[in-house]
């Protein structure tokens, strides 16, 4: 039994101190698993920063996810006045008093009432927290703002004292504890009670800029444990509090060989016929009106329409407009939200600050899922903050993304007549630039797009001419003409143009074609007229030596009948008939 | 001097501390010399009821609240500074 006793502390020392979550989303991660065990932790911030709430979160979830019962120690407001404010955002805690998970007391100190003579300590208090603890065999307590104490009693250096033993009364009591405290000026809480609670201090900041807020956090210090050393932005809504420990988490994520289609069987022709890259960024910059928006939709259409889920961050246009407007180019972006394939965010750039802005897209992504994200536009995010800024913001939103597989597509609107304004600083963040222009020329704008670059695929190099029509995105044909692409009119004109060469070329095709057919024709009855003269001169030929066969014969046949009639040898006669045989037979081979 | 009605006064402590003790002693003899004959002292021990530290609002201790007369007034400490609870109470020194 001994032994065991002594095996177990230096094995809880090697795997480093004890944490108990808050149950804060965000927060937890960033400290590696929450606040110290058993510890009391400081938690400071300015009026209205978020402190009450955040104590009341970490009671709550402590009792409802963590099965440990919580004390909540208020000075400042009254437990009706809490339990009511914190109703909106669903945490129910009478029914956690009911359950005896959660107990609430206020500590009410009315300094016009109370006149101090000698020596006193805060035993009183001591009892009604012990008492607190052991009601409903607390794990967590929070006390609110214990600084109020510095307002209501007059003998300070005591009560620094008697605070003292407080939070080592609070450690022996083995329970985990957030104390909260007013910011001072420069100092991190105005009675410095950092001094005292040491091992765990959270600040909270309201930061306004530009008369845009941003809450944000920072875990100043953290004995004993890592922890994100950065200011994290926090959002407060109707879900509670919300940490986003949005660093950038370098770049380690994943490159996918998959593809996603952009929507538009044109352009995923240009690039290998198979679209953009898995989680990979795209950028889409144009002027007002080429387009962009458009170019966003198909591709969230075609990702919906392949069953994965897409959020839409509208920054300038209200959902509704989004579908009334691509319902004209022929997408029905409707039956996407109807099915809860699509998610519409819509929220003015000015509505809160960069950070906020990040933490609550971290936040939607989180929730919903998604394969597919367009931010559109994102340059309307430049205006909440500096250039600086939202390169950052873009740079985490970019990496948090890619982390997560989402294939993102951002617009962004360029100013000035030129295409090279868009924010070079944000480009080269993005894996694949899609540029739109809406070039004037002829007397009319057309639109062309351009594929700047992509990066890990053989995309095309071409300009290519688009057209907006009841069917969404359609590329034209490439018109290349002496002063560059041609496009509107000037294509057609090009195109009728070539079109007449191409007739003239046939015609005059098909009448050398004639003439040689022609020529063939009369060489052909010469070559037959020949023949025939051929023919008729042989069959002369032939007959004249026939006759002149006959004519031999018959002198000799003469010959021999003069010869018999005079009575002469007929030897010479029968050479003479032998000579004409021969003479035959020679006229026959031939 | 006017007759006002009977002092109560109640003074919370936390079991048999040096400060609780000094206070009881110390308020005795306040009253005895100023109040003699219309006081009523109740001492209350927090640690014997600790659930009426958290009705009674007590943080301080020792706390001496007046009931009675109205209104309700607190003093906090052993009590040691004669003229301040004096002054707290509201009592006419005689």
């Amino acid at each position: 039994m001994k032994a065991d006793a002594k095996a177990k502390p230096p094995s809880r020392r090697v795997t480093g101190i004890e944490k108990s979550p808050t149950g804060i989303s965000g927060l937890d991660e960033l400290t590696y698993g929450g606040v110290p065990k058993g510890r009391p932790s400081l938690l400071c911030g300015s009026a209205g920063a978020g402190k009450t709430l955040f104590g009341v979160t970490f009671l709550y979830k402590g009792a409802v996810e963590f099965h440990e019962p919580g004390v909540f120690i208020t000075f400042e407001e009254r437990p009706e006045d809490l339990i009511q404010n914190v109703g909106s955002l669903n945490y129910d805690l009478q029914t956690l008093i009911a359950q005896k998970k959660l107990a609430i007391d206020n500590v009410h100190l009315e300094p016009a009432q109370i006149a101090e003579s000698g020596d006193y300590d805060l035993e009183g208090l001591f009892i009604r927290l012990g008492d607190a603890i052991d009601s409903v065999g607390a794990k967590r307590v929070v006390i609110d703002t214990v600084e109020a104490l510095f307002s209501g009693l007059e003998n300070h250096a005591l009560l620094r004292a008697e605070l003292r033993r407080l939070f080592e009364w609070l450690k022996e009591k083995d329970v985990t504890a957030i104390i909260t405290a007013e910011r001072g000026e420069g100092t991190l809480t105005r009675y410095g009670l950092e001094e005292y609670v040491a091992d765990c201090v959270i600040l909270l900041d309201n930061r306004v800029q530009e008369q845009l807020s941003t809450r944000r956090l920072r875990v100043i210090k953290y004995r004993g444990s890592a922890h994100g050393s950065n200011e994290y932005p926090f959002i407060i809504d109707e879900q509670g509090i919300t940490v986003m420990p949005v660093t950038s988490t370098g770049l380690a994520h994943r490159a996918f060989t998959e593809r996603v289609s952009s929507g538009i069987p044109d352009l995923d022709a240009m690039l290998e016929g198979k679209g953009y890259f898995k989680g990979s960024s795209v950028l889409v910059s144009g002027m007002a009106g080429s387009g962009k928006s458009t170019v966003a939709a198909h591709f969230v259409d075609s990702a919906c329409a392949s069953g994965e889920r897409c959020i839409y961050f509208a920054m300038e246009e209200s959902p509704e407009q989004i579908i009334r407007n691509m319902r004209s180019v022929g997408i029905d972006l409707k039956r996407w939200t109807d099915k809860k394939l699509l998610s519409f965010k819509a929220r003015r750039p000015n509505f809160y600050g960069l950070e906020t802005h990040l933490a609550a897209m971290h936040r939607d992504v989180a929730v919903f899922q998604p394969a597919g994200v367009v931010v559109d536009p994102m340059s309307a995010l430049i205006g909440t903050g500096g250039a600086s800024d939202v390169h950052s913001m873009l740079l985490r939103l970019v990496d948090f993304l890619k982390e997560r597989a989402v294939t993102a597509l951002f617009t962004n609107l360029s100013v000035g007549p030129a295409e090279s304004t868009t924010s070079v600083q944000i480009s080269s963040l993005m894996d694949t630039w899609l540029q739109l222009y809406n070039r004037e020329s002829n007397g009319e704008h057309n639109r062309q797009l351009y594929l700047l670059k992509s990066r890990g695929m053989a995309h095309s190099n071409q300009i290519r001419e688009f057209i907006l029509s009841s069917d969404g995105i359609r590329l034209r044909d490439v018109y290349v003409g002496p002063a560059g692409v041609l496009t509107g009119s000037a294509r057609v004109a090009q195109q009728a143009q070539d079109n007449a060469a191409a007739l003239v070329r046939e015609q005059e095709m098909q009448r050398r074609s004639r003439n040689l057919e022609r020529k063939r024709r009369e060489i052909s009855a010469q070559i037959e007229a020949l023949q025939a003269q051929l023919v008729s001169e042989v069959e002369e030929d032939t007959l004249i030596n026939r006759e002149d066969v006959a004519r031999e014969n018959q002198l000799v046949a003469d010959r021999d009948v003069m010869g018999r009639s005079r009575q002469t040898g007929a030897t010479p006669a029968k050479q003479h008939l032998k000579a004409a045989k021969k003479s035959n037979a020679r006229l026959e081979k031939q | 001097m006017k007759e006002p009605e009977g002092y109560n006064l109640r003074l919370y402590v936390a079991g048999q501390t040096p400060k609780s003790i000094a206070a009881i002693a110390n308020l005795k003899k306040i009253c005895e010399k100023h109040l003699p004959g219309r006081y009523e002292i109740e001492v209350v021990d927090l640690m014997k009821d600790p659930a009426l530290a958290r009705r009674h609002q007590i943080v301080a201790i020792p706390t001496l609240i007046r009931q009675l007369p109205e209104p309700l007034k607190r003093i906090i400490g052993d009590l040691s500074n004669v003229e301040k609870v004096l002054v707290g109470l509201d009592i006419q020194p005689s």
